[in-house]
């Protein structure tokens, strides 16, 4: 379309972008930082790393988290997934809008009423709150955005690729396992990244959904920033941030490379 | 039975027991498509609300769990009618005496829509530059406004506390220019909070106000400028009118979730700041007072149902609309 | 071996009333939420057939063909296959394949893979699924692209991948929706042969969903023009174009004139119709049409000869008027000569000498004559 961004534009995504990163850039230039004081610059140093790797608590909190998230995102994929065939492929069922409500609901429920109302269910039918029930948790409200990021493949699913299928013969089974979940696997896979780093970020939820012995990462970090600002969380917080970044980017990249494959694959194809 | 009859039928129909099984497995499979994702969100979302609505007409007590009566599964339909005698609508009394509450729904809401309104201002100009970016750049910069969302939202309120605070770098820097010689009090006030809101949301601003501009046709604003029109009328005419929808859910999907905002409140606004996600979590945590928690929690979803109820009307139709 | 020409020279066992129909479908309709896709609708197919399908979108051609397939369940009426009712058995039991308007290769999927998959199905053992890959490959000349996936291939590959995919089962019936749409002009017309030859080599009966009139001219044995969920007519290409059943066919189906008027006289199996200003035309061949029954007289551009002078004394019909528009389009020129009670009628001249002695052009006075026997009358 247009080649040229007006100056207004430019100014736009500057301005824009640097509000969005400049906070984070701080943060994790500052985590490198000699001095205790933070926002005083002493001089380089990686000293608050090494000091984070003797701090046991940091240590089991981010064990926990890494086990919480892994299985929570593997659980929620598979739900979220189903729920996506469901409201993709079954236009009327009974309870169908419930059950697209409950769907699209927790997308924006305030994480204190999701995590205020799964504690009061806990309490109620007796379950004992710790690891487990801060995987429900996570489950239940990290399947809705897998859910919706599935559900968008699938609406733009050439569904003439499972009727041929079936037409060969293959079962609706058959089909789904062979031809529409290959098809719709790279939603899923980011669907599952999705759902991953959600669990590994949330802290409200979390908070109400654990007991004693159960601690994530995000909630030493909330107990240690309450007290002040300290470079040692500085650097905790730019591992997290280098993980989730390191792990978007290498997905984006290999998408990108697998883009640019395919058209140069198919320019091949038309000319011969 | 039909299957049968045309299994026998040679051709390439292949032979009957194995796909006669796999059809009973198909239809079984297709039924539970539905029904497992459907009871877990029954069972984990929707039937804690109905406790929560219960729970908010018990009486507090000293004790594990700190309400009473509890439920008990065991005692049936009529001990549930026994309970229900016992429910009293005493909390939410206390909620609407107790003018803490009735500012801190108010102050929520206010500071949320504020902040909603901010966070179009700055998003709607990025979306638009975005838009209107060279094709080959756009990926780029749709990657760069995900990112953030990826990365922790309790990272990135810290980040703010360093900036903000009275010897935090903001303050450097502007003591630094020369624009002011005392320190700005930014941290612990609603500036800080609308701050907060804004940073943290304006990817969810963002990202559906880009979609629907993305598809706009380019033609209509050169249509509207062919036929008279100067840019900026071509604009608020044009451009803007056909991205409201854009608009609408961006605002949703920052608007509901700021009013039930807990983390921020709490890291930079100060001891003054109500709002209702802090005040709930004070309830629970702090005071131990289940039950009136569980009150704020179901006056707050009733707050909520309204705009939540819009959000998904405009989610379904913009999914009609790509089908 | 027996040339194509002569085994379709004597295929017509519609016309044999011993003959089973193949496919058979008996008064089926299909209903959606807000309309009617199929309408009481029976039609009989016969083996070895290649017949098509012709309408404009949304006449029930394709939720035809989808119900033959099983993606589509009739609200009322029977599907016969071979004598056997289809109701109630899902696509993947019928004995019928198809070859989809997109193609929908499997895009993960290699050229063989996809080619294997209806076979792997079946269960076929690994060594005979080989060697039909192989042989169906062979078939469609895609022998070096077999380990390619459907994205480095051209869209005249991915035709002929998708129709060795759909007919490498042996099905009793192909399916083909719209097989040709996706390609270019010219890949398409050689395509057609190609298809037609298929069909000879192996034997099969195609049903094929167009709404190309030129494409179904070319392959159809019969051609069933729908609309509205109704068939209209059933008929050979030729039928269908010299001997239209209707209006809606007559018009459908190239270019005609479709002239309003009434039965004046009848003589035998001859009739006089008079067009409302008092002309008059003689019809030969005129079918059932009562005098006093309201019809149109049915006549195509060719078979109007356009001239300067009268013809000669003693011709039927003869009708003067003045050239009104002309387009030249090199192999022929059509004329639009507007009569003068005030009908306008296309004839088309055959350009048969490059300079023309006696070239008509705009508002040149002009004849038109057509023989007794060059047009039909229809009544519907």
């Amino acid at each position: 379309m247009q080649g040229q961004l007006s100056r207004f534009n430019i100014v736009a995504l500057v301005l824009g972008f640097s509000f969005l990163y400049l906070p984070i850039v701080l943060l994790v230039i500052y985590s490198f930082n000699e001095s205790r004081l933070v926002t005083v610059w002493g001089g380089f140093s990686t000293r608050w790393y090494s000091s984070l790797f003797s701090n046991r608590l940091l240590l089991d909190a981010a064990w926990v988290t890494a086990r919480v998230a892994f299985v929570s995102a593997t659980v929620a994929t598979v739900l979220g997934t189903l729920a996506a065939l469901a409201l993709t492929r079954y236009t009327r069922f009974r309870g169908r809008f419930l059950f697209s409500g409950m769907v699209f609901a927790p997308l924006v429920m305030p994480e204190v009423i999701t995590g205020l109302s799964l504690l009061l269910l806990f309490v109620a039918i007796g379950l004992d709150r710790g690891f487990l029930t801060i995987v429900l948790a996570h489950i239940t409200f990290s399947m809705c955005f897998v859910a919706v990021v599935v559900q968008s493949r699938l609406i733009s699913f050439d569904r003439s690729l499972e009727e041929a299928a079936m037409d060969l013969g293959a079962t609706p089974f058959r089909t789904f396992i062979h031809v529409t979940l290959p098809v719709i696997m790279p939603a899923v896979v980011s669907g599952w990244m999705l759902a991953f780093t959600l669990s590994l970020d949330d802290l409200v939820i979390a908070s109400f959904a654990s007991g004693p012995g159960a601690t994530t990462l995000p909630m030493r970090i909330y107990s240690q920033v309450r007290l002040g600002v300290t470079p040692e969380i500085n650097a905790v917080c730019t591992l997290l941030i280098a993980v989730v970044t390191v792990g978007v980017l290498a997905a984006a990249i290999v998408n990108k490379r697998r883009d640019i494959q395919r058209q140069r694959d198919e320019q091949v194809a038309q000319r011969g | 039975m039909s299957q049968a009859s045309a299994a026998t039928r040679g051709g390439n129909v292949s032979a009957g027991q194995k796909t006669n099984g796999g059809t009973i497995l198909s239809a079984i499979l297709s039924r539970l498509v539905i029904i497992v994702p459907y009871l877990w969100l029954l069972v984990l979302f929707l039937a804690p609300f109905a406790i929560v609505f219960k729970i908010s007409m018990s009486e507090t007590t000293i004790a594990m769990p700190p309400y009473r009566p509890v439920f008990d599964w065991a005692d049936g339909l009529a001990a549930f009618w026994g309970n229900l005698k016992q429910l009293s609508l005493e909390n939410y009394l206390w909620l609407v005496d107790d003018p803490l509450y009735f500012n801190a729904y108010i102050s929520s809401v206010t500071i949320a829509g504020i902040s909603t309104f901010f966070a179009l201002l700055v998003g709607y100009p990025m979306a638009y530059a975005m838009s209107r970016a060279p094709s080959s750049m756009r990926m780029g910069l749709l990657m760069l406004v995900i990112l953030p969302f990826w990365t922790s939202f309790l990272i990135r309120v810290y980040a703010w506390i360093g900036i903000l605070k009275p010897e935090g770098l903001l303050n450097q820097f502007l003591l630094w220019v020369g624009i002011i010689d005392t320190p700005l009090q930014i941290m612990n006030t609603n500036t800080a909070i609308y701050i907060g809101i804004v940073y943290s949301y304006l990817p969810f601003m963002v990202l559906p106000l880009y979609a629907t501009l993305e598809k706009l046709d380019y033609s209509l604003i050169e249509a509207a400028q062919d036929l008279g029109s100067p840019p900026i009328a071509a604009f608020w005419k044009i451009t803007f009118p056909l991205s409201l929808p854009g608009v609408v859910a961006g605002c949703l999907l920052v608007f509901i979730p700021a009013v039930g905002e807990f983390v921020i409140p709490d890291l930079l606004g100060g001891s003054t700041t109500l709002m209702i996600g802090k005040t709930l979590w004070t309830e629970f945590f702090g005071n131990r007072d289940w039950p009136v928690a569980s009150a704020v929690a179901v006056i707050l979803l009733l707050i909520l149902v309204v705009p939540m109820m819009f959000f998904q009307r405009a989610q379904a139709r913009a999914q009609e609309q790509e089908r | 071996m027996k040339s194509l020409g002569s085994i379709r020279r004597s295929f017509a066992p519609w016309n044999d009333p011993q003959a089973r129909p193949y496919i058979s479908f008996q008064n089926v309709t299909k209903r959606f939420a807000d309309f009617t896709a199929v309408n009481n609708l029976s039609l009989d197919i016969y083996e070895r057939e290649f017949f098509a399908l012709l309408g404009a979108s949304g006449c029930g051609k394709s939720t035809l063909l989808r119900m033959l397939a099983g993606f589509e369940t009739p609200t009322s009426g029977r599907i016969l296959l071979d004598g056997q009712d289809l109701s109630g058995i899902p696509p993947y039991k019928r004995p019928v394949n198809m070859m989809f308007q997109s193609y929908a290769l499997f895009p993960h999927m290699t050229v063989e893979a996809n080619i294997a998959f209806g076979l792997k199905q079946d269960g076929m053992p690994k060594a005979a699924i080989a060697e039909r890959v192989a042989e169906m490959l062979k078939l469609a000349r895609l022998e070096q692209f077999a380990k390619r996936k459907p994205h480095q291939l051209s869209g005249g590959q991915r035709q002929r991948v998708a129709l060795a995919r759909s007919v490498a089962k042996r099905p009793k019936v192909l399916l083909l929706d719209e097989p040709l749409g996706a390609l270019d002009k010219k890949l398409r017309e050689a395509t057609q042969f190609e298809l037609m030859d298929l069909q000879q080599d192996l034997g099969l009966t195609f049903v094929v969903v167009t709404h190309d009139q030129e494409e179904a001219m070319t392959m159809a044995d019969r051609i069933a023009i729908m609309d509205k969920g109704q068939v209209m007519q059933v008929a050979t290409p030729a039928e269908i174009y010299e001997a239209p059943a209707s209006r809606f066919v007559a018009d459908f189906v190239g270019s005609v004139n479709l002239l309003e008027g009434k039965v004046a006289s009848r003589t035998g199996n001859s009739v006089v119709i008079s067009g409302g200003s008092g002309a008059q035309i003689s019809v030969e061949n005129a079918g059932e049409a009562a005098p006093g029954a309201e019809v149109a007289f049915a006549i195509r551009p060719e078979k109007i000869r356009v001239s300067s002078k009268p013809p000669a004394e003693g011709h039927l019909n003869a009708m003067q008027g003045e050239v009104w528009d002309l387009a030249y389009l090199g192999d022929m020129t059509v004329y639009h000569i507007k009569l003068d009670d005030g009908q306008v009628v296309k004839a088309s001249a055959l350009n048969s000498a490059r300079i023309s002695d006696d070239p008509l052009t705009w508002s040149d006075r002009a004849w038109i004559s057509f023989a007794p026997d060059a047009g039909v009358v229809l009544t519907r």
